[in-house]
């Protein structure tokens, strides 16, 4: 009861909070402005239903489903690794991270694990599609904000990674990669020794895009205290990935759960930023593509020998039962909630993907800001429309 | 040393990739004219091995798009050995494969379980009209022919795991 | 008088107006498609690590008139509810701005299209013109982007527009006079402190004044870091969001043409114009200058303009853009103390010395 009242009294401060933006100079009348969901701010289909008083926004409603493909249900009808195949393309971006919570609670319903060469293949894998997406991220960032020469740079340091992806599993944007019990195949030969040269490329790629973008003052200026999510609101609102920690709060999904992955075998740091305004967001991001470079760097090292397959039957069945599994994605918390009733595929299968409850918070974030702060601010949140949509 | 400005840092970005393109050369491939060798477990497009086929539609069933389409006959073979009975072949009739459906994901290549499809890393057959992009099985019989060995394994591998 | 002069004026006037009109269409075109292959095509993509165009002639250099007729071919389309006649004219009046910004340029010692006493005063006067094309391109389009892209670029150009002035009085007080060609003649035979070698090149003297006046002309170029007005991530290309084909194109020639000559401009009131300084060939007044330079003044003229048009863009390809309310901070609160200081001291010193 007590929590219910805490939620409510944040809520009303909230709403107290956006409605203090808004600031009507004159009553003026107002001018609503459709965003999307053809604009490309919008990375994708999503509409945004503005109402301006001049160029400030006094309210806000954004309008998801352009995209919906009917992911819940169409794994009803589906077998596991068809399953696989189709998750992929809820996060195109980082389409390796989203098979692996999915075949980790099937794994869970079944009762095995991973081979240990596995677990660290399928780790390093979900690291460099982290790369893959957050490295987007970085440049597109640029686009967002009228700069054009990052966003080639990104596209032309991805490439490195997308192609260490292509050459282990096949696939440059939809790996297919993961099974139940362990991955399809090992890695080929030299492909270790390429991992390690990309890794310096994606480095020296970080310190341009910091130098190019986050160094500069007109970047710091159109980002510094535009859209600040304060703590409170971020938990409320129920955002998470490296929005949540640009709030301030030290929360990581690798770090604070115990999953047969290889996260804490090696040395890595989850970084924060107490601001939670724009500029918090790109940069934990920024930063996130550093670690996870390091990450994978030393997992190369230290993968050891063996199968990366355990036995597991040519028609996969799962028991009847219920799991949940959730990581870090690149774009936050992405769970599977799969409900099998011991057939060839799953009976139903919840899908929690980050973008959307990071979206939630536009209609608050969003009251009271400028025109191109919209922008921004939907550029730093950081959402995927495949991910709002499924 | 003091700071230098946020702008003049980005300036010198551009200027060095600038640089950098006019000497070194750009990233670009300039595709038509210069190619890329895609890595050996590309996932280009399937080639059928014919001979190994056995029409069990198996492919066709785990397809997620059923973008394949298989029909066969049976058909007596003459016995093995003289005076034994007549066998008993499937033969394929037709096996399509409509690539404007197909998304890649390989699960056909997975579960065949007599090896009659393989993935080549040939990746060079668009088409002007999306009709055509279904292919039947002398196009993919033609694709045997690309189908690259299995790449060496790194270090560590298990061998013995592997089919 | 000299041969160039003699021979303009035993052709008839119908001629003289007809080599006029060639020459300026050369003036604006030539400029605006050098920078926009060299510039936009080919130093964009080479400091983004990739190639630009190559497949149109060598090394792509006949990809402007492959785009341009791209252009001509596509349907002209303008919207149900758009004002047709005020959106055709639209592109018209900002092309015709950059038309009647070119005439006082001058190119040589007699090669000029008119030669103003107050040709500075004159040029910053009708580059405020195509502010009127855009906003009326804005409204009539019947579109909300281009009315905010409209609107922004009106107020953007205004509030650019006064430290420009700002910035080229510094200029014309060194100088002592408006007319363009008197600019150039006082910065060539001019010396600093005595020494003719280089002779006066404004840049050096008035380099606050040089520094706003470049970042003016970005904002009245609305090149990035100032491109909201067509913000293409946020506003869909702004006032230009509704044009298509033709019209597009002579807004696309519109914003080079305009950069060009506004470099040529930049080029001849900072960086000596035209000419090389006087003190090389021992020339003193503009009667002495050796006839070549008719012919060389507008290499040299056009070199000058390429410098400057290598910062415009470096600029424009490295900086993100900034916010609406920052850019007008920024030219009230900032460019504009500073350039009445700088008039102030440049006044000082005009006197002292």
């Amino acid at each position: 009861m007590t929590l219910l009242g805490d939620r409510q009294q944040l809520s009303y401060i909230a709403s107290q909070a956006a409605d203090a933006r808004v600031n009507l100079e004159l009553e003026t009348e107002g001018m609503t402005l459709n965003i999307g969901p053809q604009h490309p701010a919008t990375h994708g289909t999503l509409r945004i239903i503005a109402r301006l008083d001049g160029e400030q926004v006094v309210w806000v409603d954004p309008s998801c489903g352009y995209m919906h493909r009917g992911y819940e249900k169409l794994t009803e009808v589906r077998t596991y690794p068809q399953v696989t195949a189709l998750v992929n393309r809820i996060d195109w971006l980082g389409s390796f991270a989203n098979e692996v919570p999915f075949i980790l609670a099937a794994e869970k319903l079944m009762g095995i694990e991973a081979p240990l060469r596995a677990q660290h293949i399928r780790t390093i894998l979900f690291e460099l599609s982290r790369i893959a997406n957050v490295s987007l991220f970085l440049g597109d960032l640029g686009v967002q904000l009228g700069a054009i020469t990052p966003v080639f740079m990104a596209f032309r340091d991805r490439e490195y990674v997308l192609n260490l992806i292509e050459g282990a599993t096949g696939g440059r944007f939809h790996p297919n990669f993961d099974r139940i019990g362990g991955l399809k195949d090992d890695l080929p030969a030299g492909w270790i020794d390429e991992t390690r040269t990309v890794m310096k490329k994606l480095r020296r790629f970080c310190d341009e895009i910091e130098d190019l973008l986050f160094g500069n003052e007109i970047f710091q200026s159109r980002t510094r205290g535009i859209g600040v999510i304060p703590r409170d609101i971020a938990l409320q609102y129920g955002m998470s990935g490296a929005n949540l920690r640009a709030s301030g709060v030290d929360w990581d999904l690798r770090r604070d759960q115990s999953l047969p992955m290889a996260w804490d075998k090696v040395d890595w740091k989850v970084w924060t930023h107490p601001d939670g305004d724009s500029f918090a967001r790109c940069w934990i991001r920024l930063q996130e593509v550093r670690e996870s470079t390091r990450i994978v760097e030393q997992l190369v090292d230290t993968i050891p020998a063996g199968p990366v397959m355990t036995k597991v039957p040519r028609i996969i069945k799962v028991p009847e039962g219920e799991a949940w599994v959730c990581t870090e994605n690149p774009l936050g918390e992405m769970g599977y909630y799969v409900v099998s009733q011991g057939d060839l595929g799953p009976f139903r299968v919840k899908i929690r993907s980050a973008s959307f409850n990071n979206m939630s918070i536009t209609p608050w974030l969003l009251k009271g800001v400028y025109v191109p702060d919209i922008v921004t601010i939907l550029a730093s949140l950081y959402f995927i429309l495949g991910d709002i949509d499924r | 040393m003091p700071k230098v400005p946020g702008l003049f840092k980005g300036l010198g970005v551009t200027l060095g990739t600038f640089a950098r393109t006019v000497t070194q050369g750009a990233n670009t491939v300039q595709y038509p004219h210069e190619k890329e060798t895609p890595p050996i477990r590309s996932r280009g497009v399937i080639a059928l091995h014919e001979g190994n086929c056995t029409s069990c539609m198996l492919c066709a069933r785990s397809c997620p798009d059923w973008c394949i389409y298989i029909e066969g006959h049976k058909e007596l073979a003459p016995p093995r050995r003289a005076g034994g009975k007549p066998r008993q072949v499937n033969m394929l009739d037709r096996f399509d494969i409509d690539y404007a459906l197909c998304m890649y994901c390989g699960i056909c290549v997975d579960v065949c379980p007599f090896d009659a499809l393989f993935w080549s890393p040939e990746y060079e057959y668009s088409e002007p009209s999306i009709a055509d992009m279904l292919h039947d099985k002398v196009k993919l019989g033609e694709w045997m022919e690309t189908v690259p060995e299995a790449p060496e394994l790194e270090v560590g591998a298990d061998k013995k795991g592997k089919k | 008088m000299n041969t160039a002069s003699l021979i303009i004026a035993e052709v008839p006037y119908w001629g003289q107006s007809l080599l006029r009109v060639l020459g300026g269409l050369v003036a604006v075109l030539l400029p605006a498609g050098t920078i926009v292959y060299l510039f936009l095509f080919k130093m964009m993509s080479f400091m983004q690590s990739r190639l630009g165009p190559m497949e149109a002639g060598p090394y792509g250099s006949m990809q402007l008139f492959a785009e341009v007729g791209k252009w001509l071919q596509k349907e002209d389309i303008y919207p149900a509810r758009a004002d047709k006649f005020i959106f055709k004219l639209a592109p018209l009046i900002v092309l015709a701005s950059t038309f009647l910004l070119v005439v006082v340029v001058p190119f040589g010692p007699d090669a000029w299209f008119t030669n103003f006493e107050a040709g500075i005063f004159y040029a910053l006067a009708v580059s405020s013109v195509s502010v009127l094309g855009i906003l009326i391109a804005g409204w009539s389009s019947a579109n909300k982007y281009s009315l905010l892209g409209g609107l922004r670029a009106a107020g953007q150009l205004i509030a650019y527009e006064l430290p420009m002035v700002l910035a080229v009085i510094g200029v014309v007080i060194q100088a002592g006079t408006m007319n363009l060609q008197g600019i150039v003649l006082a910065q060539n035979s001019g010396s600093m402190f005595g020494f003719d070698g280089l002779g006066n090149p404004y840049v050096l003297t008035q380099f606050v004044g040089f520094v706003i006046f470049m970042i003016s002309v970005q904002a009245e170029l609305t090149q990035a870091p100032f491109d909201m007005p067509v913000a293409e991530s946020e506003l869909v290309s702004g006032y230009m969001t509704e044009y298509s084909g033709f019209r597009f194109l002579i807004f696309f020639i519109g914003e080079f043409a305009t950069a060009g000559v506004f470099a040529m401009i930049a080029s001849v009131l900072f960086l000596g114009g035209w000419a090389v300084p006087f003190s090389w060939f021992g020339w003193t007044t503009m009667d002495s200058v050796d006839n070549w330079m008719n012919f060389a003044g507008p290499l040299i003229l056009f070199t000058k303009m390429m410098v400057i048009m290598f910062l415009v863009m470096w600029v424009r390809f490295s900086y993100p853009r900034l916010r609406e309310d920052q850019l007008q901070r920024f030219a009230w609160k900032v460019l504009i103390p500073i350039s009445l200081v700088n008039i102030m001291l440049t006044a000082i010193l005009k006197v002292a010395f």
